[in-house]
Order: structure tokens, then sequence, then C-alpha cells
């Protein structure tokens, strides 16, 4: 079985986000860039299986729609554990522009699970997996929370609005993986950071595509008011306050 | 000159952070109360490949350089330093010295297992009658004709109870003073080897430390390192290697108590403001920024001339002076700053500040560093 | 012209994010003098598909096909894309929820019309078409610009509020979909349906405790307090990774983000993850014993205090209120 893993790189969500050019641009001199969480986790999950299913997991390979600028976030996949990686050289403007790009990238291959983060924590699209499913015209689940082989057929659990499901689903599919996929993102082992310079990198010429939207501004949230306290002897109050003044409860 | 780390340097940086935030960080408060020993810890450790960073791709090592190996211990020292020693006695201690000084059959057997994490080394040098004059080694290893039968008492042994290999320093022919010096290899639950009881410190609490008895020990010749008498030399360019982990972890508890100091600054508010408006504590901030700054650069340098293959024990003994001294002074400074709060465990530095300490004394006191530096100026 | 709203349903009966939806579209469907049609997908009453007249849909399509009783993306997607056609839709709207991110991806790329996700108010312009959406998981607004005629959205909840219920009956239609013959991919084996229970993202209400609740052991108090709120618990990302809590609590930029009308925070520092995941709710009311926690900073009423003496007192406190 063939896995690929669709990762993007995304400010560290500890960084407090800025904005330069009268708000029309992200100010990334501050940043540090990450892989972004929920395709760490997608990744995390490969590598697991691999580790316990051994051979029957082929290969593991990342894709990413970005700059040389996002290698560094690419050899950390590697040094996590994935085999090789694609780059598509493109700037990645916008969703349906990044899942163009990975839709032409991937369909002259061959993969049998193809995983996507559900949201990004940069602009929170919340869409490239789905769309590039579709311009595959392959099936896609959502929200998964647990993904297992068993003799070759796979189990995923995936969450809806008011409850949990266990699938069998057939692949060739599109697994949009969400929090529960992995624990916890896995730590390179020193060997594999070593060893990620000398694993494949393949960069690709960006194709012809569309961008449908464009952020124009940003804001940053109004500051909040100054916090009303109260003490542990006059809960009262505050509930009193909760109840006329702003009548929430 | 270039000051800018490679990706994989990065990498490692972030991989050492990951794993102190996630790992460590939770208990390290409790384990330290109890002088509790990470072995839980220390064995995800050594599956990421932290205890044989240095050594060779080829004896399983993670084949990177000194500056990587400061960057971690740097990392992990931020947050548990009973931890952070254990990765320093193995790699610039017993791996290093093997990889640099042992046979090819040493390295095969002793080398592999401890390059690859699966165990644990300890170097045995001090003695109760023998700490800063090394020459002075009361342990003896008697020449047998095929093996050395070894008697005596070592102490203040780090990894001494976890750790499955031993390298020990001993005293095989007096009268040759410290050229009469042996370094042998010797697994731990060889017969007439003895631990004291765990020690119990004022920082690195949790570090696994005992003093170990010899009583007629039998260590084959092939298990010494070098030739008859290399003994003393070894220990000697082994520490010197030693002193640069050590200074590392040094600006690892440095930095860590000022981050938290820094944090803290622009949190608690007296007389009106963060604390941190005040120049009584602004001041003291950046006193402690540049003392970490000129500690860190001293360290990497230091490293950088080992990555060279040029002379680094100048240096690395000017670096491990000046980190010990300024981990002393900024955690002392932190405390400080977080006040009748910092006195408190709850909030670390206190704890950093004991695990300071003992960045002035082991590995060679900073009295011992002053005299290998001014030896150096006037050799 | 039209609008489509897809309108979700749970046990038969319509969320009240649909609602809140059909209100929000037919706002919009004012300012482009067009109709708001709304999308039912599965077997409900009748009684319920009128509701979603009053709350301002023209139209309801219906769909009761058997090959929809399980949620496949891409036969939804293809069925969708047929109605969208079929009624000359130009703008979709989908909750900003796990249905609607399953679906609005799919359908952008099928119409190659432009997605936002996550959109908090009504557009700012027509032409160009121009909206305000979260970004950086709720540290940031971003005006969005979508150039393609067909346009996707998926509303934040609780961002809109609800109209009063005063629309007329509406027009019901069956639709069968019948371009629809693919064969999906998954088999459903089991369903873990949480009954009975508000869902933390459709909760108005949200008690929440971190890591300073200092154990599983008590969170009764936090259920407590839930229970006579009426609200849907929640936690930090620490607590469920230490397990105290399942991971579907969560909250935060790597779990749900939420934006109930009031959050309760008990012993959470307010690290900057778990802010991005709130930072949306109208009221936050912070309990925490470290007065320089940073849940302060963006809380609108704090209580200084051990959540052990601060929460059963504010239980017993609403308790009287609602009794009285």
């Amino acid at each position: 079985m063939k896995i690929l893993i669709c990762i993007s790189d995304v400010p560290d969500t500890t960084t407090k986000i800025k904005f330069t050019n009268d708000n029309k641009e992200l100010d990334q001199t501050e940043i540090q860039w990450i892989i972004n969480p929920w395709d760490e986790l997608a990744l995390t999950r490969a590598i697991e299986l691999k580790e316990s299913l051994g051979e029957k997991i082929e290969s593991i390979t990342v894709i990413n729609v970005g700059p040389a600028g996002s290698e560094p976030t690419i050899r950390k996949a590697l040094a996590m554990g994935a085999d090789n990686a694609i780059r598509v050289d493109a700037d990645p403007k916008e969703s349906y522009f990044v899942a163009y790009q990975l839709a032409e990238a991937i369909k002259s291959r061959d993969f049998d699970i193809i995983l996507a983060g559900l949201d990004s924590a940069d602009y929170n699209g919340a869409s490239v997996g789905g769309m590039m499913a579709e311009l595959l015209d392959m099936p896609s689940v959502s929200a998964i929370s647990a993904l297992n082989i068993e003799n070759g057929k796979v189990f995923i659990n995936r969450e809806i609005e008011g409850g949990t499901q266990k699938l069998e689903a057939q692949t060739p599919f599109v697994a949009i993986v969400q929090k529960g996929i992995a624990i916890e993102p896995k730590i390179p082992a020193m060997r594999g950071i070593m060893m990620a310079r000398t694993k494949p990198l393949e960069v690709v010429a960006p194709a012809n595509a569309d961008c449908l939207t464009e952020n124009i501004v940003y804001e940053l949230p109004q500051p909040k008011g100054a916090c009303r306290k109260f003490t542990e002897e006059n809960v009262n109050e505050l509930v009193d306050v909760l109840h006329k003044e702003a009548k929430l409860i | 000159m270039n000051f800018e780390f490679t990706e994989e340097q990065k990498m490692i940086r972030q991989a050492a952070k990951d794993f102190a935030e996630r790992e460590l960080l939770p208990d390290v408060i409790e384990r330290d109360t109890r002088s509790e020993f990470p072995a839980e810890h220390i064995k995800k450790l050594s599956e990421l490949g932290f205890l044989g960073m240095m050594t060779d791709l080829k004896y399983d090592g993670g084949g990177m350089d000194t500056i990587s190996y400061v960057l971690a211990m740097e990392e992990i020292s931020k947050i548990d330093s009973s931890v952070s020693v254990v990765m320093s006695v193995c790699n610039s201690l017993v791996n290093w010295g093997i990889e640099k000084f042992g046979s090819e059959k040493q390295k095969e057997k002793y080398l592999r297992p401890l390059a690859s994490g699966q165990k644990i080394g300890a170097f045995l040098l001090s003695e109760p009658e023998a700490g800063s004059d090394a020459t002075k080694q009361r342990t003896i290893a008697e020449d047998k004709g095929d093996h050395y039968l070894v008697n005596g008492t070592k102490n203040f042994i780090t990894n001494a109870n976890c750790a499955s290999t031993y390298i020990v320093i001993a005293q095989t022919d007096p009268e040759k003073g410290h050229k009469g010096i042996n370094a042998l290899l010797i697994e731990k639950d060889a017969p007439g080897i003895t631990l004291g009881p765990h020690d119990d410190k004022m920082g690195m609490r949790s570090s696994d430390t005992h003093s170990v008895m010899f009583t007629d020990v039998k260590i084959p010749k092939e298990n010494r390192i070098g030739e008859d008498g290399f003994g003393f030399k070894f220990a000697m360019q082994t520490l010197d290697g030693g002193r640069i982990g050590i200074a590392a972890q040094a600006n690892g508890i440095a930095a860590g108590a000022f981050e938290r100091a820094l944090n803290y600054s622009q949190e608690r508010k007296a007389f009106g403001t963060e604390i941190g408006n005040h120049q009584a504590i602004a001041f003291k901030l950046a006193d402690m920024a540049v003392k970490i700054e000129n500690a860190r650069n001293m360290c990497l340098k230091a490293a950088w001339l080992k990555d060279q293959n040029k002379p680094f024990g100048y240096q690395s003994a000017m670096a491990k002076l000046y980190c010990a001294d300024i981990a002393m002074e900024v955690t002392t400074e932190a405390v400080q700053i977080f006040g009748g709060y910092g006195y408190m465990k709850e909030y670390h530095v206190e704890r950093l500040m004991r695990e300071a300490k003992l960045t002035q004394i082991y590995e060679g006191t900073s009295e011992i560093q002053k005299i290998v530096i001014s030896r150096s100026l006037m050799k | 012209m039209t609008l489509l709203v897809y309108a979700e349903n749970r046990e038969g009966k319509f969320k009240k994010a649909t609602f809140e939806l059909l209100s929000y579209a037919e706002e919009l469907a004012k300012s482009i003098n067009a109709d708001v049609i709304a999308l039912s997908v599965n077997e409900i009453s009748p009684d319920e598909l009128n509701k979603l007249g009053h709350y301002g849909a023209k139209k309801v399509v219906s769909v009761t096909d058997e090959k929809f009783a399980l949620l496949d993306n891409k036969l939804y997607t293809s069925m969708i894309a047929n109605l969208v056609e079929k009624e000359n839709a130009e703008i979709i709207i989908f909750p900003d929820n796990l249905t609607g991110r399953a679906l609005a991806p799919r359908l952008s790329a099928k119409l190659k019309a432009g997605l936002v996700s996550g959109v908090v108010s009504a557009p700012s312009s027509y032409d160009p078409f121009v909206i305000k959406k979260k970004v950086f998981t709720g540290k940031a607004f971003a005006d969005v610009k979508v150039s393609s005629a067909i346009k996707v959205l998926t509303l934040s909840q609780n961002s809109f509020g609800i109209k009063d219920p005063s629309g007329d009956t509406p027009q019901i239609e069956d639709f069968k979909a019948e371009a629809v013959s693919e064969k999906s991919n998954i088999k459903l084996l089991s369903v873990d349906k949480i009954t009975g229970k508000l869902l933390l993202t459709d909760a108005e209400i949200v008690v929440s405790g971190g890591r300073g609740m200092r154990g599983p052991e008590n969170w009764n108090m936090i259920e407590e307090l839930a229970d006579v709120l009426g609200a849907a618990t929640a936690c930090t990302r620490p607590v469920s990774d230490e397990g105290w809590r399942p991971h579907d609590e969560h909250v935060g930029q790597t779990g749900k983000i939420i934006a109930p009308v009031l959050y309760i925070a008990c012993g959470i520092s307010g690290a900057i993850q778990h802010i991005g995941g709130i930072s949306s709710s109208k009221v936050i009311v912070a309990i925490n014993k470290d007065p320089d926690a940073p849940i302060f900073e963006v809380a609108d009423y704090g209580v200084l205090g051990d959540f052990k003496n601060v929460l059963p007192e504010l239980t017993k406190a609403i308790k009287e209120i609602k009794g009285s």
C-alpha cells in the first residue's frame, strides 16, 4: 500500500499574528514555520502504520505546494519518517490553486490512501483535501479520527455532527483527518534528521491554475475591555450580573 | 564566519525542545522532590538517539557534530538537567572516549550498543580522596598477566546504577605516577562490583548518582583503552570535550530561568504596571540576556573548534568556567525577579538555581578550569 | 437567481445552526433580489420542513433517496451540483461544521466556485463579492474577494443570529438526483451516536476545564454547573491529551473552534492556542486562582479563586435564579 500525505507549512501556533503593508500582508519577520498540525498528525499516523505493518506499507510520500523556502518543512517530514517527497514549485496562493496543483502532480501517480489535514492553521480554508479529491474524481472521507489497516482492508472512524461512525473504506481514497488520528506528532529521531537530506525530494513545475479567491485585507480582533473581577466571596454578584445585566442566564 | 545554524541543527534543537516540553516538563518538579530517576524518559530519549548523537553513523550513532549536541543539551537542560547529565556522560565522555581511542573490537562490542541507545555508559574517575587532583588515583588495577584485578572506590558516579558499561580509571603502576594510570572498560554486572546508596543531592536530584566499590574485579587486558599507561591522558582529553557539554548544560539552565523570568516580568504587576516596566527589573533582564548571549557564543566556539579538529581544550575550559558562573548568576537573579514565588518549587527557578551550582563543581571545578586556562596562557 | 442553503438536521429535527443559516441567507437574498432554497437530505416530517420556510426559505428541496442515507462526500457533491444547476443557484451556504467542511470544498472544486469558509458576517460588497472570514485559527480576520460567478460559503456558528420565524410556508419539492449513479466507497459498520447530549459546537453556553482542575475526579463540578445552565462541556488540549476527557471535547486551535454566547473557563490559564478556539465567544467568564493568568486578558468577567470553592457556589446561585 502506498500512502501520500499533503503537507503545508504554517506559522507556529504560538506565533502572535501581525500584518504589514496596510494590513494587506502577513508580517513574516518573526514567524517560525512548522508543518501544519493536522498534516503532522496525518504523517505521524502513516509512520505508525508503517512501523506496525512493515513492508505492507510500501512507501510514505509527502507532497507540498510551495517555494524553495518551504523545504525545511519538507525535510522535517522526511526526518520524521517519510520515504520521499514531492514539491510543486509554486507560491500557495489560495485553496483552489493549491488543490489544483496537488491534483495535477498526483494524477499520474499511484497512491492507495491520500491523507490531508482537515484544516490549516493559517488561512483556515479547511478545503484543500476535499477540493483535491474532487479534482482527482476520487472519493473522500472527512473528519477521520482513526485509521487502521487489517488484512489489506482500511477501517476508519469519522466524526459526524452528533456522533462517530466506524466505516470500511475502499481504496484509493482521500482521507481528510483531524485530531485523534494520532495522539501527538512524532519527534524526529537523530538518525532520521541526518538521513533526511539523503532522501529523494522531487521538484515539479506548477500547472496553469486559476485563483478563485483573494485575501484583500486583514484585521485583528478588537481588544477586549477590562475584565470585571469578582472574588470567591461574591460569586453571587457575578451571577446577578450575568442574569440581569448581560441577560445570559 | 557564519553564525547561521544548518537546517539539521535547527531541526535537532526543535526536536530536543519538543521532547523536553512534552515529556520532561510535566513531572520534573515531582521527580526532583522524590529524587526519582527518570527511567522512562531516558528510554524515550535513547530511542530518539540523543544518547549517541555524535557517534559515527557506522557505529549506529547519529553522526552529528558537536554544535548539534550543544543545541540539544541546552534545550533539554532548560527543563531538566537530571536528564541532560545522562546525555552528557553518554555522549561526550563514554561514547566519544571509546570512539576516539578504543580498538575496533571495543567499538563493535561496547560502542555500538551505547551509540544506538540500547545501553547507557558511566565514567568512573572521581574518588573519595581524588577529586580535582585526578593524578592521585587510589583505585588499583593490578596487572595479573592476562587481566587486571581492580580494587578501590569511586564516588559521585553519574549513571552508576542505570549504566551497563563503565569506563573506570585506575592506577596500575603507582611508581609511574599519572603515567601508570589505565582506562578500562567493564560491564557493571561483573562480579565484585557493588553500589553505595543513591546520593541525596542539592540539585539534579533525580540523576542516578552513587559510589561504586570494586573488590577483586577481573578485567581482561583487551578491555584497556589505548596503550598501557594511557589512562590519565585519556581522562584529560575526554574531559576537555565533556566541558563543552557542561557549558551547554549551564547555558540551558540559565536560559530556562531567564525565559521564565522574562515571561513573569511581562505578566506580574506591581505599583500599577508589569514589573518588567520597572527599571530595576528591566536592567536585570538586560544583564542576564547579555551574559547568556556571551556564554552561548563561547560554548559554540569551543564546539566549532572541536568539529574542525582544532585544539579546543583552552576554549572549552573557558566556556565551562564562564557558562557555569553565569548560570549561577542568572538563576539567582531569576529567583529574585520572581520574589517569594521564586522561592517556591512550583515556579521552577529555585530548582534551576540548585542545578546551576553543580555546573561550577563537576567535570572540573571552576578553579580547575582556571588552572587549565592559566597554564595554556603561560605555556 | 437563487441562494441554496444546506439545511442540516439531527435526529429528525433541524438544528439551530440551520435556522441561523436561513436567516443569514434571507438577508443576502434581499440585497441581491434572489430567492432562498433550502436543501434537506433524508426523511423529515412536513412540519419540520415547513419550519425552513418560517426562517426564510421560499422553497424546500427534499432528498429522501436511500443512496444518500449515509454521508458520502462524493455522491452528495454530485447531487448538490445537479441541484445548483437545476435551480440556477449562485450562492451556496453550508454550516461551518463537520458536514459543511466535508461537502463545501468538493462542491467548490466541482463548480469551480470560490469557497470562503468560516464566514462571520454578510458580504461587505456584492460586486466585487467581498466577505469576512476567520483566519489564523481565530487570531485574525480577512476580507476575501471571490472572483468566480458561483460562490460557496460556510458560515461560522453564532456569528449572525436567528431571525423571528415569521416567513410563509414554503413550497416543498422532492428531488430525485437520478444523475447520481455511482457507488459509495464506504460501508457503515457501526455508529456511536451522542444522544440526548448537547453538542459542543451547537451549544450556546459552554463550561470548560483546564489542567488547573487538577484531575478528572473534579469534573463533576463542571458537569453540575453545565447541567443547571443547559450547557455543553469542553476542555483544553492538555486535558484531552492526559485522557481526563475525550478528544471530542478539546477546544482550541487544533481541536474545535467554538463561538458560544457564554464560555465559562475553569482552571484554564489561557494559552494562545486555547484562546484561538474560543475568542469568538460573545462573553467569557474565567475562574482561576492565578491573578496573572492570561485568560483574564480575554475574559469579560473573572473570579479570582479556587474552582473548588467557586464552582459549587456558582452552581448553587444559578440554581436559585432558575428556580425562582
